[in-house]
């Protein structure tokens, strides 16, 4: 990755500049803040469902900034000129999903404590959904990187990536939710599992798919 | 330092020109001329590494530089700012950079955001970054477009700096430009 940092940097301060930092973390408060009011102030089932739905949020505010993962950088050009220094796609694709982790998965699981208040889980459930935020949020930036790659360049990409995510975002959601509950060790290794495997792929599909808009 | 070996371009499924071979050596700079949607551009692509040739072969030794009509300059930033991360991908240090920027009449605008630029403003700005990168081989696509009177001569003499410097240059225009190409080709005459 020597050579990156200038770039990941680059997308670190352009998240930051268009507010795509800060859109994930309140996208999570909110989210926590609301659900209270729609299911009721019931403190035993905010604790019993709090956790997944905060899986839930955390899905959806990966998929968030998607349309401004690859299209713009595609389309201004930024591409080519890595491309002609020799760069290749698939690193671009890793340097991206590198940028697009560092600038979500931590302050989301920063975001998720206040919100774990919010929904008033217990304390071994909150560090059991900060190991499964831990695990489990390289293989939402990858999904992100994957589906923004796929999606460049066509119109109403936000959407498609949507969809196009959701079948490979439910075993991380599975699994996720899934180890929330005392003694499901063997769900946090599965989601250890699918994170490697999302993470592994991302860089290759990716690349291919910048590969073939550029034809 | 290149040698184009009877290339074909195929856009969409119509063939744009076929069976172009042509050798660029250190120290030459050769114009491809020719008509609009005749390749130019797709050319300069294939060159680049961009674009898969659909026969035929690109070979080429050293590094190149690719300025086109997309800046890659972020629009937000300074454009100091926006240029440095270029030379930090290039490896060219702060003076290179400064020099090819006040030889482009740019020095007092590295402080103004890219998107308060001009089109004129912008298309300097990526020359000079061309300039500065250090790269054997510049690749040039409608330089001359947007450019006044002065950063036209500008960038002649900036071409002729790099070739006596034995560096090579590819040109797709159809504009004339203040330099004297070793060669130059008209693109028409390969379409098919």
């Amino acid at each position: 990755m020597r050579g990156w940092w200038p770039f990941i940097a680059r997308d670190l301060r352009l998240a930051w500049s268009g507010g795509g930092l800060w859109l994930p973390l309140v996208f999570l408060l909110l989210v926590a803040s609301l659900y209270p009011f729609a299911v009721g102030p019931d403190a035993r089932l905010l604790a019993a469902t709090g956790g997944g739905m905060l899986w839930i949020a955390a899905l959806l505010a990966a998929l968030l900034p998607v349309e401004r993962l690859i299209a713009p950088d595609a389309q201004a050009g930024v591409f080519d000129q890595l491309l002609v220094r020799g760069k290749s796609d698939e690193m671009i694709a890793l340097a991206k999903m590198t940028a697009h982790w560092i600038g979500f998965g931590p302050p989301l699981m920063l975001a998720a404590l206040p919100a774990s208040a919010l929904l008033k889980l217990d304390g071994g459930l909150v560090a059991r959904l900060e190991i499964g935020l831990a695990l489990g949020t390289p293989a939402l930036a990858a999904l992100g990187v994957l589906v923004a790659a796929l999606t460049s360049g066509l119109r109403s990409a936000g959407a498609l990536a949507g969809l196009l995510a959701l079948p490979l975002a439910i075993p991380v959601l599975i699994f996720g939710a899934g180890a929330l509950h005392p003694g499901s060790d063997a769900a946090l290794k599965f989601l250890a599992a699918i994170s490697l495997l999302l993470v592994a792929i991302t860089p290759i599909a990716a690349g291919a798919a910048m590969r073939a808009a550029r034809e | 330092m290149l040698r184009v070996e009877e290339v074909s371009c195929v856009r969409g499924g119509r063939e744009v020109f076929t069976d172009l071979s042509l050798a660029v050596g250190a120290g030459e700079s050769l114009l491809v001329r020719g008509p609009n949607g005749v390749g130019k551009s797709s050319l300069l692509r294939m060159i680049a590494g961009l674009l898969p040739c659909a026969s035929g072969q690109v070979r080429f030794e050293g590094t190149l530089a690719l300025a086109d009509e997309h800046p890659a300059l972020d629009a937000g930033q300074r454009l100091r700012d926006a240029l440095a991360l270029w030379s930090r991908v290039d490896g060219a240090d702060d003076e290179r950079i400064d020099g090819a920027l006040s030889r482009f009449g740019l020095a007092p605008l590295v402080d103004v955001p890219v998107r308060m630029l001009s089109t004129g403003q912008r298309k300097r700005a990526l020359l000079a970054r061309t300039a500065a990168s250090g790269a054997n081989l510049w690749l040039l696509d409608e330089p001359g477009n947007g450019l006044d009177a002065a950063s036209l001569s500008a960038l002649g003499a900036e071409m002729d700096r790099h070739l006596s410097g034995g560096g090579a240059i590819v040109v797709a225009s159809h504009l004339d430009l203040p330099h004297g190409f070793t060669r130059s080709i008209d693109l028409a005459k390969f379409a098919s």
